[in-house]
């Protein structure tokens, strides 16, 4: 919307009347760069950086070998005892790691799909990328009784192909928002009786195997699970944040965007091939986890107030939703552990009664 | 419910040009679809992993005494056979009515999550409650399709909805409760090993008491459906339109709602979650019958059990010697229907 004007935004012939407790600031440089800063998204970015990093510090120092927050920030700077310097290096750091990588992946690339389908519903669970993910994982543990890599393995494939097959089923003259959520949910369809069908021709100690990956557990993560992960997300977070602003001009509408500079077609097939690698990758590693797509980008939007997808904030509210989460399955059930799909899966359920209740009244879904 | 109107029988001639002929038509159309109707019955009978002879099967059927393919008949094809009629019927029925409701050609009970609904609900009654029999669990069945029709209608179906945000709200519903289901079958390792079956849709373990237990609600919900095809015609028009033609709306909207929890509560209890088969009949009648839903729902209960008989012939007959669950098949088959639909249908007409 202001692509070109610094602060403050002039009243574009927006649907909303700006308000005026709103300051975006803009910063400018001596060599005529100029970055728009609105504080309260700034605010909460920093918040939620400070929720994930104390959470972090619980996570590593709780289990069965507990360790006081002050000795976890002495392990991680490199004064703790030997013992302490081997389960936190070895055992709790990678799962941590591997949970903020996996939230924020899972956070951005849902709001990707969800600025892209223009719907709060159209998360990557929900379209079918999820369940392209599972199936392709249950083939390698029901057909093939694979290793846990080659399971990582079957599930990027799976979600990869899903993805790509639901794009072009979608595809008639441009791809648009309403088809892609009604083909994604198609797709959902069949490959959920493709995983019933894998599901009842296991022996039983495989389908336990495939029902607690299907649900979705960071247990036993490990320094092998978390390279390629970074290596991914090291590569198309940037990008996708990157094209934020595109994106927010996508949501006006595809003449709007085009008349704006904006390539539409080739903006969103980026956009949306990386979030589909995001989300094969993030449930590859752990599995497909529910709802922290559907949530983290609604969440974010509420507590930053700012208009558009908000890339960012999504990555930082789905890498602490996750990491409260493991949080909570490994610690709020007394001795026993449940994979954190479990504390997603309630949470989400409930999350969604109130999305739909609240939305309903604005008219938005 | 009847709408005695007068305005409305004599503005019908106007309308159908020729009316008699067309209904003669239909009419035709029906016996025919009957006829198939027999015949994919004795296919499921005569298929399986045993195959029986046309011959022996009329030997099963009325001089039953006792030999080998005279048990596998009575005891195990015959129970099946009438469970998929029974079962079929109600999920076409009541996709219809779900679609006349919704004015939405994409609603249907599974895609809706009406049958996963049902589904948690028996997941709950087995796995907390301890139930194990249908007669235990079909109340359950019905609490959990009522809650869930019910939620996704009023959240994505009433005022101001489109296709989209009423398949996005059954969708997600549907996704919550499955996660639930899941969690439960996590937690408890011998729930699983029965649930894993049932959750899939399944004929297989069709008995005759199964087949008894379910047979009153689901007759119910035909009758309530059929009753109220007149105003659920009027609703079609838009619910001004159906006011001034005299059609109660609220009750309308009750009534059908409670036919399509008897219906889908029954069919679900009885044999799992199917899905598609409310969505691909309703479709494929229109084509033949057009808009009136007083042909639309006999031609739908008929054709039905066509196609959910088919899959399940087709699901035992394709994976040899083991059992390819109908549930299944029905996704598989109806899942690109309902791609297809979508992409030709355009934007406005949805």
């Amino acid at each position: 919307m202001t692509a070109t004007q610094p602060s403050p935004a002039p009243e574009a012939p927006a649907r909303r009347p700006a308000p005026s407790t709103r300051t975006v600031k803009a910063v400018r440089t001596a060599g005529g760069l100029s970055l728009r800063i609105e504080p309260r998204a700034a605010l909460s970015a920093l918040l939620l950086l400070a929720v994930i990093l104390a959470v972090s510090v619980v996570l590593i120092g709780s289990g069965d070998f507990p360790i006081a927050p002050a000795d976890v920030v002495a392990t991680l700077l490199g004064n703790g005892t030997a013992a302490q310097e081997f389960v936190v290096q070895h055992l709790r750091m990678p799962r941590v790691l591997v949970a903020i990588l996996v939230g924020a992946a899972l956070g951005i690339s849902g709001a990707v799909f969800q600025s892209v389908s223009r719907n709060p519903l159209g998360s990557p669970d929900v379209i079918g990328f999820g369940q392209g993910a599972t199936v392709g994982a249950l083939t390698v543990i029901v057909l093939f009784q694979g290793s846990a890599a080659d399971v990582a393995g079957g599930a990027a494939v799976g979600g990869l192909v899903t993805g790509a097959a639901i794009y072009l089923l979608a595809w008639k003259r441009g791809v648009h928002g309403f088809r892609l959520v009604l083909i994604g949910i198609g797709v959902a369809a069949i490959l959920t009786a493709v995983i019933h069908y894998l599901l009842t021709m296991a022996k039983l100690e495989d389908a336990t195997r495939a029902v607690v990956w299907m649900t979705g557990s960071l247990d036993g993560r490990d320094w092998a699970e978390f390279r390629p992960l970074l290596n991914v997300c090291a590569v198309l977070i940037p990008l996708v944040l990157a094209l934020g602003r595109p994106l927010r001009m996508l949501e006006m509408g595809d003449d709007a965007a085009y008349a704006l500079g904006v390539r539409v077609e080739r903006t969103r097939i980026v956009l949306m091939a990386s979030a589909v690698v995001l989300v094969s990758v993030a449930a590859a590693a752990a599995g497909p986890i529910t709802f922290v797509a559907l949530s983290a980008p609604q969440l974010a939007r509420r507590l930053t107030r700012s208009p558009g997808p908000g890339l960012g904030a999504s990555a930082l509210m789905g890498a602490a939703l996750l990491l409260v989460a493991d949080w909570t399955a490994s610690n709020a059930f007394g001795e026993r552990e449940l994979p954190v799909g479990v504390v997603t899966g309630v949470v989400g359920g409930v999350y969604l009664l109130w999305l739909l209740v609240t939305e309903r009244k604005a008219g938005r879904i | 419910m009847l709408v005695e109107s007068p305005p409305q029988t004599s503005a019908e001639p106007i309308a159908a040009a020729q009316p008699s002929r067309r209904n003669s038509i239909r009419a035709l159309g029906l016996f025919a679809a009957v006829g198939v109707l027999l015949l994919i019955c004795v296919l499921s009978i005569m298929v399986g992993a045993k195959e029986v002879p046309l011959g022996e099967v009329w030997h099963g059927l009325f001089q039953n005494d006792g030999t080998g393919n005279d048990v596998i008949i009575r005891d195990l094809r015959v129970p099946r056979t009438l469970l998929g009629l029974l079962v079929g019927i109600a999920l076409g029925l009541s996709g219809a009515v779900m679609q006349a409701l919704t004015r939405n050609p994409l609603a249907e009970p599974g895609l809706l999550g009406v049958n996963a609904g049902a589904s948690a609900a028996v997941v709950t009654a087995i796995s907390f409650f301890g139930v194990t029999s249908i007669t235990g669990y079909v109340w359950f069945a019905f609490l959990g399709a009522a809650v869930v029709s019910v939620a996704v209608y009023v959240l994505g179906g009433s005022r101001g909805a489109t296709p989209v945000r009423l398949a996005l709200a059954g969708t997600a519903a549907t996704a919550a409760l499955y996660g639930y289901v899941n969690a439960v079958q996590l937690l408890d390792a011998a729930a699983l090993d029965r649930i894993r079956f049932w959750t899939v849709g399944s004929l297989a373990t069709a008995n005759m008491e199964t087949v008894r237990n379910v047979t009153p609600f689901i007759v119910a919900g035909v009758v309530l459906a059929l009753l109220i095809c007149r105003p659920l015609n009027a609703m079609e028009l838009g619910e001004d339109t159906a006011r001034a033609l005299g059609a109660d709306l609220n009750r309308t909207r009750v009534l059908a709602m409670l036919a399509v929890t008897l219906l889908c509560g029954a069919a679900t209890a009885a044999c799992g979650p199917i899905v598609f088969i409310g969505l691909m009949v309703p479709y494929l009648v229109r084509a033949i019958t057009g808009p009136d839903m007083r042909w639309i729902l006999p031609y739908a209960a008929v054709l039905s059990p066509v196609l959910l008989l088919g899959s399940d012939v087709l699901g035992r007959v394709v994976t040899r010697p083991s059992e390819l669950q109908v549930g299944i098949v029905t996704a598989l088959v109806g899942g690109p229907v309902f791609i297809h639909l979508v992409r030709r249908k355009r934007m406005a007409q949805l």
